[in-house]
């Protein structure tokens, strides 16, 4: 067993990297944070904003909706601060929502998500502007969070557990000890245009949609495939809750009130290059037909802006560790027999603190480093101390 | 893609941190309806990595992508490039005003989210604890034809600071973001904590009654007018608190 304190690299710094950060130094290591650009500039940032209740994923993926419902209650109490706690509903707008209705409910009371009937005049009453022919309408404890103070409050938390973090430096290698090990990276710090390495004991690439290229300069492949999805929001804030359509997973089922604005998405297709994704004017214009149908009002709204967000879904035949179906946790020393580094990927922003809760579990086993995770039981540090 | 693209000429403040800032021009086939920020991030993606900038949501909620584009403060990510220039033009981007710039168009956002903490604030707040007494909180029935102003739809991009004249000429001028904060604050609980952080040469009275800020802010939030109503509540509670006695005077006026 390690009695010395143990020292971690975090490459990566949105919500995993973030949340990763905060737990390990919260479990007593030396964390050091290097990311390429401004905490949550990937795919963190973009996100939808919306926090699962799960209900979304009850019919087809019921680990995924356990995990969210899970997660959502957890951090309700420990991210307050970037939370609107608006609720949700799923409505139905023809047969075949209805037709999946009795599998929804059923589903979403087997994973624990507290689930209501709305009498459809009565979420009519509550959103006056929901599209006037739904057909059913249920209640699931959804909320809207703001992307970058949520990485921030995490960030927060990790630095006041004395975390150090080096934004706008840009991971180019890794570092190899004599016998072949992994022992840091080298990185360029953007700001100055200088190269400066960082060591540590152990090294996570928390690079969601980027976590493949950056394992590649390891020489080691892991099957992430950056998956991209439109955003459009708009200038007026139509519905006080997060509308959801009754239906399996599909493009424009939800929209979600945030600060002033509606948000609709979202699409999903592949790439190979996430660095830069061009908002495609059709899809826009998919997502703009999507949200009229459950608010009708905003086929006349202005838009105030569109934007595409690269999920990292995990591709191909697991050779890793599945640590949880929504999120994959890979030690490279296991598979790829490269000692000091580990990769993890995958997942949902609502469920960013369970996936740094288990990558944590996983270096502190590798390391012989006996501390117990407690990021579920207190609040998150204020998010503008990040910068304190 | 629609199919009319436009060339517009981007040129970009570069500089190292402790370096000598010079401007590199990027001539991109653009769609006039994207975004100057989505232009941004395709100059760092295709034509220079060296060059950096701040971005995270980019649909105006989290405020990182303030810049000044042509001279004037804006929220990247919302503002078409056809807003501000034509096919064949120039867009000039800069760093914003009145902060430190770390590099390129990244400023330091440091010294004012600390003073936006010590004010109390928070960007996102439940909406019926988000008005002033006597402001009317949002709800589905009234959102759909008032929309009136409120502070916590601040995102604390720092626009108003760079805009504004005083914080131009006085760098330890706190600046309308955080008065409006402290306003807030204030009003709803008039604690002396809130007065010792306004009521002073770098703070309230600093304020020139420009009403850039008003003008600027891409939240619609009206900080000039919140400043101006927090000098009327402060002046009001000294006169007042000339005809109360003092609490030093009052334990002073205790028997030994």
């Amino acid at each position: 067993m390690k009695t010395t304190q143990p020292s971690a690299i975090v490459i990566g710094a949105g919500f995993t990297g973030c949340a990763l950060a905060y737990d390990l130094a919260q479990r007593g290591f030396a964390v050091t944070v290097v990311e390429r650009g401004e905490l949550a500039s990937g795919t963190s940032g973009r996100t939808h904003g919306l926090l699962h209740s799960g209900a979304r994923y009850c019919v087809t993926d019921a680990e995924a909706a356990i995990e969210c419902i899970q997660e959502n209650m957890i951090l309700r109490r420990i991210a307050k601060q970037c939370i609107e706690y608006n609720g949700g509903y799923f409505v139905a707008l023809d047969d075949a929502d209805l037709g999946y209705a009795p599998a929804f409910f059923q589903g979403a009371q087997n994973c624990g998500i507290p689930v209501e009937e709305i009498d459809v005049q009565r979420a009519l009453a509550a959103e006056p502007a929901l599209n006037p022919k739904i057909l059913a309408a249920y209640q699931v404890p959804d909320a809207a969070f703001d992307p970058l103070r949520l990485a921030m409050a995490f960030a927060a938390s990790a630095r006041q557990h004395g975390a150090k973090f080096n934004t706008f430096h840009d991971v180019v290698g890794f570092l190899r000890d004599g016998i072949g090990n992994i022992c840091g990276v080298s990185a360029v710090n953007r700001h100055a245009g200088q190269p400066v390495d960082f060591r540590a004991d152990i090294t996570i690439n928390a690079t969601g949609a980027w976590a493949g290229k950056v394992a590649e300069m390891a020489g080691i492949s892991v099957p992430v495939r950056p998956t991209p999805g439109v955003m459009v929001a708009y200038e007026k804030r139509v519905t006080q809750r997060v509308i959801n359509r009754l239906c399996e997973p599909d493009d424009g089922d939800i929209l979600l009130p945030q600060r002033r604005m509606a948000v609709i998405g979202t699409t999903s297709f592949e790439v190979e290059e996430a660095d830069y994704i061009p908002v495609y004017p059709d899809q826009v214009k998919q997502m703009h037909q999507r949200a009229a149908l459950l608010v009708p009002e905003l086929e006349n709204i202005k838009m105030r802006g569109a934007y595409m967000s690269a999920r990292p879904l995990i591709g191909g035949l697991m050779s890793g560790r599945s640590l949880s179906r929504t999120f994959k946790c890979y030690d490279h020393q296991t598979d790829e027999e490269v000692n000091g580094l580990v990769t993890v990927t995958g997942g949902k922003a609502t469920t960013c603190r369970v996936m740094a809760e288990k990558t944590a579990d996983l270096v502190c086993q590798k390391l012989g480093w006996q501390r117990a995770c407690e990021t579920a039981q207190h609040p998150l540090a204020d998010y503008h101390l990040y910068y304190s | 893609m629609t199919e009319q693209l436009w060339q517009v000429h981007f040129k970009v403040h570069r500089q190292r941190t402790g370096g000598k800032p010079y401007v590199r021009t990027f001539t991109l086939d653009v769609d006039p309806e994207e975004y100057i920020l989505d232009a941004v991030e395709r100059i760092w993606a295709l034509h220079d990595r060296t060059l950096t900038y701040r971005h995270a949501c980019h649909h105006s909620t989290c405020g990182a992508c303030g810049m000044r584009v042509n001279g004037r403060e804006k929220l990247t990510c919302i503002t078409t490039i056809s807003s501000v220039t034509q096919n064949g033009g120039t867009v000039r981007i800069d760093p914003l005003r009145n902060f430190p710039v770390v590099s390129d168009l990244v400023v330091d956002m440091g010294n004012f989210f600390l003073r936006m903490d010590r004010s109390g604030f928070n960007s996102v707040a439940p909406l019926a604890a988000a008005c002033l007494p006597y402001e009317q909180p949002l709800t589905a029935e009234n959102s759909i034809d008032h929309e009136p102003e409120r502070l916590v739809d601040c995102i604390e991009c720092g626009l108003c600071i760079s805009v504004c004249p005083a914080a131009n000429t006085d760098k330890e001028y706190v600046g309308p973001a955080v008065l409006a904060s402290l306003h807030l604050m204030y009003v709803q609980n008039p604690t002396q904590e809130f007065i010792d952080q306004a009521d002073h040469h770098t703070g309230l009275w600093r304020c020139h009654s420009a009403y850039e800020c008003t003008e600027v802010c891409p939240s619609g939030v009206d900080p000039a007018w919140r400043i101006m109503d927090m000098r009327k509540k402060v002046m009001s509670d000294r006169i007042k608190s000339i005809f109360r006695p003092r609490s030093s005077e009052k334990k002073n006026a205790q028997p030994a």
